[in-house]
């Protein structure tokens, strides 16, 4: 298990490298040359001096040596300064990762919570099965971020319930006042994931409530909510994590752009700013905190995987 | 599955007919009118007109023209690549296999919106294409969806095309001295119809959702070309003034990957 664990660990690094490597040279495609940018702000300076800054800031060099020299920094804990909020950028990933992981965790809750109990009404009463499988459909196809612009305009433009978007004022991570801001965006979130641990509850619960051992617990007198619970749900648990692993990309992906639709200042926000304000540092460091983060919720899925089913260990 | 085509071809007709209704209006969905600024629904504008005064049912049948385009060829780009690679996997196996598989896991692993972001915001100039051409927005776009799209169409292959490369009658076409290029060719990617079909009919509502998020955040098709994702992008802006606005390109974008995701469905049922 250790050994799987280090090995794991080791790919999410080589990943992590070869990506830092691909942002970086991509990154410098992107317009607008730092150079520039700084000496569009003081008429004065001249070529010469902008050659100058360039020889000064090493950006005279070619792109590998420029890579090289920014991951040599990296290695000693040196992650550069942000262009946009003139602050080391490590200083600055802190309260938008918060934020942005307590979105995640409860959108994630909800999405399983709701999910798996709508997979169990449907695999208990076949009655109601297609109801919930058009559910599954419909909240598969609907494009999130429209989903939170309609909850903003039900609920924060009408009837102004809840506020359309932001964060509590100061502090950008929870608090007394952040709960009222996260109810949209985790709601927009959590529903176009639930769609696919309704539809894997669904069968998972359906095979195993068809088990052997279930007709047994049945024979020895067990309620139907302690077989479904002790019995036909930890079977069933292996394929939603199965899925959990699998979606986490797509989770993160989704919070990030929810995260825009209502200006939560998380992680999202912060790439979608550093990109558009030419803040390479800061761009490129938040794009590999979010990927390794994401590869980190991966294998906590596939470890918990392997916890329940001590077959795949 | 008939659901699902229904809804498509519904939505390819509407995209094909967008000039005749052009005409039968007698507007320009292209042209500000600052007269005719947030009407209501109308005879004249049957869904209202948007902030510079377009008709907003002209515009989201030209974006569907854009948003089908893109999410089609990302698709087919997509389909090809990923059937392609899925394909030469299973055949060659070995090194070749891990390597590309490794590729694939690594890709499904990332979160795609960041990497989207930052690779749409590229200059095209620095790679000396042309920039800000509704036709050049609009093949960057699907070649940057079909970049990652390929992944889940491959591993599809790679697993169905396995099963088949066991199968007995290829092995009875190799015994008959049938060339390796013919077997691939003519016996196994027959059998992998299906789940090409599927994995196309997934990656076109996907790419068709991804386009409108990009569009949205303002990375994709530019205005004043209209698409479903900038139409939104536009409506966002404008919630206090024009809160209907906002219901049409979502509407239109949540029928079209329910359109597909049905008939991916119904695919998927009928093996």
């Amino acid at each position: 298990m250790t050994r799987l664990i280090l090995w794991r660990l080791a790919q999410i690094a080589v990943t992590a490298a070869i990506l830092s490597l691909c942002a970086f040279l991509l990154i410098a495609l992107m317009p607008g040359d730092p150079i520039d940018l700084a000496i569009a702000g003081d008429p004065r300076l001249t070529s010469e001096d902008a050659a100058r800054l360039r020889a000064l800031h090493g950006l005279d060099q070619p792109l590998m040596a420029r890579y090289l020299a920014w991951a040599g920094a990296v290695l000693q804990g040196n992650f550069g300064h942000s262009r946009l909020f003139a602050q080391p950028v490590a200083q600055l990933l802190g309260p938008p990762l918060l934020s942005s992981l307590q979105l995640l965790g409860l959108a994630l809750l909800l999405a399983v919570g709701v999910g798996v109990s709508l997979g169990a009404v449907a695999a208990l009463k076949p009655r109601l099965a297609p109801g919930v499988q058009g559910l599954a459909l419909l909240a598969q196809a609907v494009p999130s971020f429209w989903l939170g612009l309609l909850l903003i305009i039900l609920f924060a433009v009408q009837l102004g319930w809840l506020p359309a978007g932001g964060g509590p004022p100061g502090d950008s991570s929870g608090g007394d006042g952040g709960g009222r801001f996260l109810i949209l965006p985790v709601a927009t979130l959590a529903f176009g994931h639930l769609a696919g641990y309704a539809r894997h509850a669904a069968s998972a619960l359906a095979t195993a409530m068809a088990e052997p051992h279930i007709r047994t617990a049945r024979a020895q007198g067990a309620g139907e909510a302690r077989i479904l619970w002790r019995q036909a749900l930890p079977n069933a648990g292996v394929p939603l994590l199965t899925l959990a692993a699998l979606d986490a990309g797509a989770l993160v992906s989704g919070a990030l752009i929810t995260e825009t639709v209502f200006a939560r200042p998380g992680m999202g926000k912060l790439i979608y700013d550093a990109v558009m304000g030419n803040d390479f540092n800061l761009a490129l460091l938040a794009l590999l905190v979010v990927a390794v983060v994401t590869m980190l919720a991966t294998l906590a899925a596939d470890l918990a995987q392997r916890w329940l089913d001590p077959r795949l260990a | 599955m008939r659901a699902g085509i229904a809804l498509l071809a519904a939505l390819v007709l509407a995209a094909a007919a967008a000039p005749l209704a052009a005409a039968w209006l007698g507007h320009d969905p292209f042209l500000p009118d600052l007269f005719t600024r947030f009407e209501p629904p109308s005879a004249i504008h049957p869904l209202g007109t948007d902030d510079l005064g377009r008709d907003i049912l002209l515009r989201l049948l030209y974006g569907a023209r854009v948003s089908l385009i893109v999410g089609l060829m990302a698709a087919l780009a997509a389909t090809v690549i990923g059937t392609v690679v899925g394909l030469l996997a299973a055949w060659r196996g070995g090194w070749l296999d891990a390597a590309l598989m490794r590729l694939a896991d690594g890709l499904l692993a990332l979160p795609a919106l960041p990497l989207l972001v930052i690779l749409a915001a590229l200059d095209p100039a620095a790679l000396g294409l042309p920039r800000g051409e509704a036709v050049a927005d609009i093949l960057r776009i699907a070649a940057l969806l079909a970049a990652f799209g390929w992944v889940g169409v491959a591993r599809l292959v790679r697993a169905t095309a396995l099963s088949v490369l066991a199968r007995d009658f290829v092995r009875a076409a190799r015994a008959l001295g049938v060339g390796e290029a013919r077997i691939l060719l003519r016996h196994v990617l027959p059998q992998l119809a299906a789940p090409i079909a599927i994995a196309t009919a997934l990656a076109v509502g996907g790419a068709v959702l991804a386009e409108s998020v990009l569009s949205f955040l303002g990375l994709g098709i530019a205005p004043p070309a209209p698409s479903w994702g900038n139409m939104l992008a536009n409506a966002q802006e404008l919630v206090f003034q024009a809160p209907l606005a906002a219901l049409w390109p979502g509407l239109a974008i949540l029928l079209a990957v329910l359109g597909c995701n049905l008939v991916a469905d119904g695919v998927a049922r009928r093996r």
